[in-house]
């Protein structure tokens, strides 16, 4: 009897527990999404609505204004669109292409130089010559300043997910890379039939981590970009938020006056938005790519 | 620092004498031999393919990499544009102790050290509650949801951050000064007081990392074996004694070796929090310009890169040393979670 009604009383209390386990995960939840609210709200909302109230995370007024008034001369936002995807698609496959190859061999147990190589690799995540000459040997060494290979190039491999990637490759079960080379299966091969297709959670993790990496960056375009044409979508948005005469100057804002806080609101969702449904479309894979990384 | 590259001695192919032994035993060796040649051969037959797979990457590293690494002497330069690395004249420390002479170097010391203490210790907090609570609910469907509302934040730019934060605290239209106004309350111009800044930047930096942390510990508390729950409830432990007395001892050394990367890198500051959130406000400086700020601003807003390149050199160094000693320690502890 007395302890049927303990445990009872221990269930009714675990209930309870979980319903504010659950409540303060939910207000923790929402903290992190209100932001993106604001954001998406202003750029619905309408311009005098924000000057009188302003913002807000339920637009007053709904209205598509600021995204038509972008889309009616788009120039500037198509070009920096072509920028961005250009410099992500290209980036992504090649950094992709360039740090599994390297991954693969250094993950290879009988190669010869397999200590030297990873120090080679790794010391750079220990020890780095830092801004200043890293930037004055870019831009006057190689002269990648100011063109869309200084978008590129300076981010093509990055030692953390080369570590990522070579850890996944040791684990693939040496007896089947073994057997393909028993049958005469060069290494170039093995590596493209056999390792990459057995790495898919790797491979789209990293895959996946390079194209946010490249969709998101401002920095480069901060430090390499002078000319209009080559700003890519989120260092458009920064020169945009930052100063409200580079919008005055902009051949956008001729004609009606120009709504400028929902417009900035509107090209923030422009910029965020592809980059937000590849996350929400693909990010268990993320989940479990910080956890291969996490628990070796 | 940088080790060349030599062949391993066991892989260089050791002649036996073969005079002195046996006609059978001889025919023996030298079948040997031959195999000892052929499998050099072999190895380096084997190992080519490999070294051209790595070598683009190689060659990035190097470029990249390593020429930036011996460009540190700049700092020892009076360096000019028109004359170039090798043109500029040498000065000696001139430009670390113009740098050191002035207020703005020690803070940033202090902000860098001070800001990345206070990032560390408040989400290492947060994430760790938030994984013992997701752990809680963990086969619920909701806990899925949270988890992805969580790290949402991790794939946003500071340029939409900074946007955000813009329209929360905006002096005139700002969500937040609206929000006092209504309790009739006064507002507060948030983009002029540096004071306010170091708490704002805490929670942005909280707001955007801790689901990730939250992922990586929940990720070491579903690595723990079961059993060990099992025997804890035996023995009449339940709720919040399992957590304290089960899942923070069993998660102990993934956070000391978290805490301890984390430390190794508290000379680097996070370039995007600090330039683009305050956003680059001179009268925030006081809490908000730290080392990666202040050489960025010396190289590309004033020009100069004495003092940049000495506040470059300067974090490089003591950076460094925080990174050797923090994983020298890690790697006594799991020798795998070390970058050496």
């Amino acid at each position: 009897m007395l302890r049927t009604h303990t445990k009872g009383g221990f269930r009714a209390r675990t209930k309870l527990g979980q319903f504010a386990v659950h409540l303060i995960l939910a207000v923790i939840g929402v903290t992190c999404i209100i932001p993106l609210v604001l954001i998406i709200s202003s750029s619905f909302s309408e311009e005098s609505d924000i000057a009188t109230y302003g913002y807000s995370l339920i637009p007053r007024h709904f209205t598509t204004f600021a995204y038509q008034y972008i889309l009616k001369v788009p120039s500037q936002i198509i070009q920096s669109y072509g920028v961005t995807i250009f410099v992500t698609v290209v980036g992504s496959i090649t950094a992709l292409l360039l740090m599994s190859l390297l991954a693969y061999t250094l993950s290879r147990p009988n190669f010869i130089f397999r200590k030297q190589l990873s120090f080679y690799v790794f010391f750079t995540m220990l020890f780095s010559g830092g801004l200043v000459p890293w930037y004055i040997w870019l831009s006057q060494g190689l002269q990648i300043k100011d063109s869309i290979w200084s978008l590129i190039l300076p981010y093509l491999v990055v030692p953390w997910y080369v570590l990522l990637l070579r850890t996944y490759f040791a684990q693939l079960p040496e007896e089947v890379l073994e057997s393909a080379r028993v049958e005469g299966a060069g290494e170039l091969r093995i590596f493209i039939q056999i390792v990459v297709p057995l790495s898919t959670p790797a491979l789209a993790t990293v895959g996946l981590f390079c194209i946010l990496m490249f969709w998101n960056d401002w920095y480069l375009a901060l430090l390499f970009i002078n000319t209009a044409k080559l700003q890519p979508l989120q260092y458009m948005l920064y020169t945009i938020l930052t100063n409200a005469q580079a919008m005055a100057a902009n051949p956008m804002s001729t004609g009606i006056r120009m709504p400028i806080s929902t417009v900035r609101m509107a090209m923030a969702v422009l910029a965020t938005g592809p980059a937000v449904l590849a996350f929400l479309t693909v990010q268990r894979y993320f989940i479990r790519g910080i956890t291969l990384g996490a628990i070796k | 620092m940088v080790q060349l590259i030599k062949p391993k001695p066991h892989l260089i192919a050791t002649p036996t004498p073969t005079s002195t032994i046996p006609v059978s035993a001889r025919t023996i060796a030298t079948e040997s031999q031959k195999d000892t040649r052929k499998y050099s051969w072999r190895v380096l037959r084997k190992n080519v393919p490999w070294m051209l797979m790595a070598a683009p990457a190689v060659v990035w590293i190097f470029i990249f990499s390593y020429i930036p690494m011996a460009g540190l002497l700049i700092a020892l330069k009076d360096y000019r544009n028109n004359l170039g690395f090798f043109g500029s004249k040498w000065v000696g420390l001139r430009n670390f102790t113009y740098l050191f002479a002035t207020k703005a170097a020690r803070e940033i010391t202090f902000n860098t050290l001070f800001m990345n203490f206070v990032f560390i210790l408040t989400l290492l907090i947060a994430s760790l509650t938030v994984a013992v609570l997701i752990f809680q609910i963990h086969t619920h469907y909701l806990a899925r949801l949270y988890q992805s509302a969580l790290f949402l934040p991790y794939f946003i730019s500071y340029v939409i951050v900074a946007a955000f934060v813009f329209a929360f605290l905006s002096t005139n239209d700002g969500l937040v000064n609206r929000t006092l106004i209504n309790l009739g309350l006064d507002k507060i111009q948030w983009y002029s007081e540096a004071g306010y800044w170091r708490p704002i930047l805490t929670l942005v930096n909280l707001w955007k990392g801790v689901g990730f942390w939250s992922i990586v510990y929940f990720a070491g508390i579903l690595a723990i074996n079961p059993e060990f729950y099992e025997a804890a409830k035996v023995d009449g432990a339940s709720g919040w004694h399992l957590t304290i007395h089960v899942t923070l001892p069993l998660l102990m050394p993934l956070i000391v070796i978290n805490v301890l990367l984390s430390i190794g890198r508290i000379f680097y500051a996070d370039f995007g929090l600090f330039y683009q959130v305050p956003r680059d406000q001179g009268l925030l400086y006081a809490t908000t310009n730290v080392l990666d700020t202040y050489v960025f601003r010396a190289l590309k807003t004033t020009g100069d890169i004495g003092m940049a390149s000495a506040a470059g050199f300067y974090q490089a160094i003591v950076g460094f040393l925080l990174v050797l000693g923090s994983n020298l320690i890690v790697r006594r502890i799991d020798p795998d979670k070390s970058l050496f």
